[in-house]
């Protein structure tokens, strides 16, 4: 018989089931070094500017610009993620068409896609020589190295995060209430609107902030198709390996504390969302 | 996160439960359409740029010596990237998973936290660690130890953005599958590895291949992170995607996108087996259908 | 079997930590023979390929000796700023010498004098700046005023990042200067009214040329002379034009030795040589072959010579001052640059 693990008085319940301390102790070495440990030395760096320092160069106007651009177009992005995300989220679950597990398999291809590589794919189809950016072209929109090209590129990384949490909840919704509510004498669009949307609200909040997280900050992707002009399509990440190139340590250590905050804050929300869905719909 | 759910059948529905033929009929051509355009249309364009000048054009992109040695570097990364973060997984999913502890969901978080971080963020932080000027530059720098601009920060910064992959997987798995099955084998006088490899680790197996395949695709894919701490070394310290990104600023395009194929290549090996996974094993692999 | 306890736990931690550490510092130290790393700036690439393979065989032949040179090319600031950071760079071949300054400055690894150390203030070659247009050159552009005629669309790199940036920069503004009535007001204003013009900044020259050949963007590229030539020959000379302007900057990548590494690898001598190697005939013809000026002319073949037609090249020191106020008055943080930007103009 395993001795049974010292209760750690109420910090832990106690438990038969044995190896917490080598998997804690091991999680927390990892955690530590490779997490916070180098996460630690970022707030460190830009703490010796405190908060008045990070302030002067987050509204230095350029980085004001840069982070505008990332901010808004990943908001955007993350909006046409998460719309056609839930369209290919229902098509998916609740119609039958041939190819259908095909298609299901291509939604996760941003996922194992190197973001280099569909920046450079991206850049080449929409180009105003592209196969895309062509017939843009004539319409006169042009694509690549403007915000538009971003914005595309944004939403190529964050769908599968929107098509991949509310797909889940689409499938367990209960048939019953549908056909209930139509028995009721309501039409399909009241049914929808009215009886399946309002529980997936969460989902699609969730998915949106991971697809708005994801796009602030993408880099690699983005680079190859952005213009990267200060001003009009920089982003938030790239003036951070710039500023790094003029030797302004200063100036990339506040962009990249200020991105660190969204990035909690973001998770943050992610998870009030799921507490209160919790409460209001008993699911996560 | 990529969520291992199989897609279930589409049963038939009651007229009045579903949207009028036409109507089902266009959304499916739209999100089709959409994902043709935004998704499948890059991907073919890499392969169709790839062969552009013919077999012979894209055979010779792998005879360069820097080609050649940026894939031994890549997988170099990613054997020993994807092992650490399979153990660290196991390990956190465990002590997570297994055991009622305060202060959980923070830890929960903070594994997550990776996840949401920009790359370049997260190639800086190592440059701001282990560079000359960093916090501890001088002291490496005293005792010659190279970490920034070698194999160790290139492997650093994979483990970091690859760092939840597993344990997020594993976590909510083993959560719901709870702790009889491994307190009855203690019970019955198995000693805790055996219990872990004979109980544990044959309910999870499929939840870790599948975590393993996503966070290698992930780790030999990476960019803005490995840009940030390799120095560009030709032959030395470019992996895969940064040689792709080398190869398009020379103009070489046919190159480019050939070694860029090989990329796109495991990707779709990657969905191919993770979509196998999912249809075959999804009981075993997700924690109900309702998780995120 | 032994069950898990918190002792065993303890002990294989320790051990799994000892691991670790023993193999990133294993890792770190896996250097053999001799070998070279030159960190250079973007458009070097295709001569430092040829020059390195002809230094490998010198090499070989006066010492017996095989040694190995690896490259990293990159914007000219990122280049600088990797060395700083802790590339184990041998030698620097970059840009503009303010690169080469901010490493001498921030980093230490370089003496301030480093102009000193070698012939013709560490250059071996300069180069200048010229223009590529599209074939039949359309918008009839013949010198830098005529990249602010309104319907011209111009492709440079962003001169924070890049060291052809800075040159077309500058080139722009000593124009503009001289032009001018050698006033700096009238010259920022117009430097200002060629960046409005500009519709894509990359990070790069490479960047740039692949926007503008590839991607078939804007009207004129200026960029390095041998950027230029490198492109029209590669991309076809049915595609594109070069316009050489009457006037241009005289554009300085100086090299330098990164004593401080060098001494800690102990490669100096091989360093010291591969940059006299850069001075010596075989060097100085393979300059000239890609485009560069070489700074002994009459090492290098003649028909390669012909490609470089005189141009009236101005000094920008001669204009603005010392390197550091160069870069303090143009590039950096608040500079002229960041000033003009100001006010998008799009």
């Amino acid at each position: 018989m395993p001795e049974p693990l010292r209760p750690r008085r109420r910090l832990m319940q106690p438990s038969v089931i044995p190896g917490f301390g080598l998997a804690f102790g091991y999680m927390l070495t990892c955690l530590g070094l490779i997490v916070l440990l180098p996460l630690a030395a970022l707030v460190a760096r830009a703490s010796g500017l405190g908060l008045s320092g990070i302030w002067e160069v987050a509204t230095d106007p350029r980085v004001a610009a840069a982070l505008k651009v990332s901010f808004g177009i990943s908001i955007l992005a993350a909006l046409t993620a998460s719309t056609f995300g839930f369209l290919v989220a229902w098509v998916l679950t609740r119609y039958d068409f041939p190819g259908r597990r095909v298609v299901d398999a291509v939604v996760d291809l941003p996922f194992a896609l190197p973001t280099a590589v569909a920046g450079i794919a991206l850049a080449s189809l929409y180009a105003p020589n592209g196969l895309v950016g062509a017939q843009l072209a004539k319409l006169g929109i042009q694509a690549a190295y403007t915000p538009l090209g971003i914005y595309i590129a944004m939403v190529f990384i964050g769908l599968p995060f929107a098509v991949r949490t509310v797909q889940p909840l689409i499938v367990e919704i209960d048939r019953e209430i549908e056909e209930a509510s139509a028995t009721l004498g309501a039409d399909r669009l009241h049914t929808l609107t009215r009886v399946i949307l309002p529980p997936l609200i969460p989902a699609v909040l969730t998915g949106f902030a991971l697809a708005f997280a994801r796009g602030v900050g993408e880099y690699g992707s983005i680079i190859f198709i952005a213009g990267n002009l200060p001003y009009v399509s920089e982003i938030a990440p790239l003036l951070i390996v710039i500023k790094l190139s003029e030797f302004d340590y200063k100036g990339a250590c506040a962009i990249a504390v200020i991105m660190l905050a969204i990035s909690f804050a973001t998770l943050l929300a992610i998870n009030l969302i799921q507490a209160w869905s919790r409460r209001r719909f008993g699911y996560v | 996160m990529s969520e291992a759910a199989a897609l279930p059948r589409v049963s038939p529905q009651p007229a009045v439960a579903t949207e009028g033929r036409p109507v089902r009929w266009v959304l499916t051509a739209l999100a089709i359409g959409f994902l043709a355009l935004f998704l499948v249309l890059p991907l073919i364009t890499v392969f169709a740029q790839a062969f552009a000048k013919g077999w012979d054009a894209y055979r010779a992109a792998f005879d360069e010596p820097d080609a050649r040695s940026a894939i031994r570097l890549t997988l170099t990364v990613a054997a020993i990237a994807v092992p650490f973060n399979l153990v660290f997984g196991v390990a956190a999913s465990w002590a997570i998973a297994k055991f009622e502890f305060v202060g959980k969901n923070l830890l929960v978080t903070l594994i997550d936290l990776p996840f949401s971080v920009s790359p370049v963020v997260s190639g800086l932080i190592y440059v701001l660690l282990f560079g000359a000027q960093g916090l501890l530059g001088p002291w490496l720098l005293a005792n010659d130890i190279q970490i920034i601009f070698a194999l160790p920060g290139i492997v650093l910064a994979t483990i970091f953005v690859t760092f939840p992959f597993v344990a997020r997987q594993l976590i909510p798995l083993m959560q719901e599958q709870g702790n009889a099955e491994e307190e009855a084998a203690l019970t019955l006088g198995a000693s805790g590895w055996h219990v872990f490899r004979t109980v544990t680790l044959p309910n999870i197996r499929w939840a870790l291949l599948y975590s393993v395949l996503l966070c290698n695709a992930r780790a030999m894919g990476e960019f803005g992170a490995v840009a940030v701490v390799s120095g560009h070394i030709r032959g030395l310290t470019n992996t895969i995607p940064l040689h792709v990104e080398i190869l398009y600023n020379e103009y070489n395009f046919v190159a480019s996108f050939a070694v860029a194929s090989v990329l796109a290549s495991l990707a779709l090996v990657t969905l191919v087996i993770k979509s196998g996974l999912e249809w075959r094993y999804s009981d075993e692999l997700a924690a109900g259908a309702r998780r995120h | 079997m032994i069950p898990f306890n918190d002792r065993t736990g303890r002990r294989a931690r320790a051990v799994l930590a000892t691991c670790l550490l023993a193999a990133t510092l294993g890792a770190g130290q896996a250097r053999a023979q001799t070998e070279l790393l030159n960190v250079s700036y973007d458009p070097t690439r295709e001569l430092y390929k040829e020059l390195n393979a002809a230094f490998v065989e010198d090499w070989k032949a006066k010492t017996g000796e095989t040694i190995t040179v690896r490259v990293s090319h990159g914007g000219s600031g990122s280049q600088a700023r990797t060395v700083i950071d802790g590339v184990p760079a041998d030698v620097v071949t970059l840009g503009i010498p303010s690169d080469i300054d901010a490493i001498a400055r921030i980093s230490k690894k370089i003496p301030e004098d480093w102009r000193a150390k070698l012939p013709n203030a560490g250059l071996p070659y300069v180069s200048t700046v010229v223009f590529l247009v599209r074939k039949g050159n359309p918008k009839g552009i013949k010198d830098w005023g005529d990249l602010v005629k309104p319907d011209v669309a111009v492709i440079t790199p962003n001169p924070k990042t890049s060291a052809g940036g800075r040159w077309n920069f500058l080139a722009a503004w000593g124009y503009a200067y001289e032009r001018d009535g050698k006033s700096a007001e009238k010259a920022n204003a117009f430097v200002g009214q060629l960046y409005k013009q500009v519709p894509v900044l990359d990070t790069g020259a490479r960047g740039s040329t692949v926007t503008f050949a590839q991607r078939g963007l804007g009207d004129v590229l200026p960029t390095w002379e041998n950027e230029a030539y490198l492109v029209f020959e590669e991309f076809g000379r049915d595609k594109f034009d070069v316009v050489v302007p009457p006037t241009s900057i005289y554009a300085e990548p100086p090299v330098a030795l990164v004593d401080a590494n060098v001494d800690k690898k102990g490669t100096r001598k091989a360093a010291e040589a591969y940059l006299q190697f850069l001075y010596s005939d075989r060097a100085q013809a393979l300059f000239a072959k890609h485009r560069y000026r070489p700074s002994r002319p009459e090492a290098a073949r003649k028909e390669d010579l012909a490609f470089l037609p005189e141009v009236k090249l101005f000094k920008i020191e001669d204009l603005q001052g010392s390197w550091d106020d160069i870069q303090k008055r143009n590039f950096d943080s608040g500079g002229l640059f960041d000033q003009l930007s100001k006010a998008p103009g799009r």
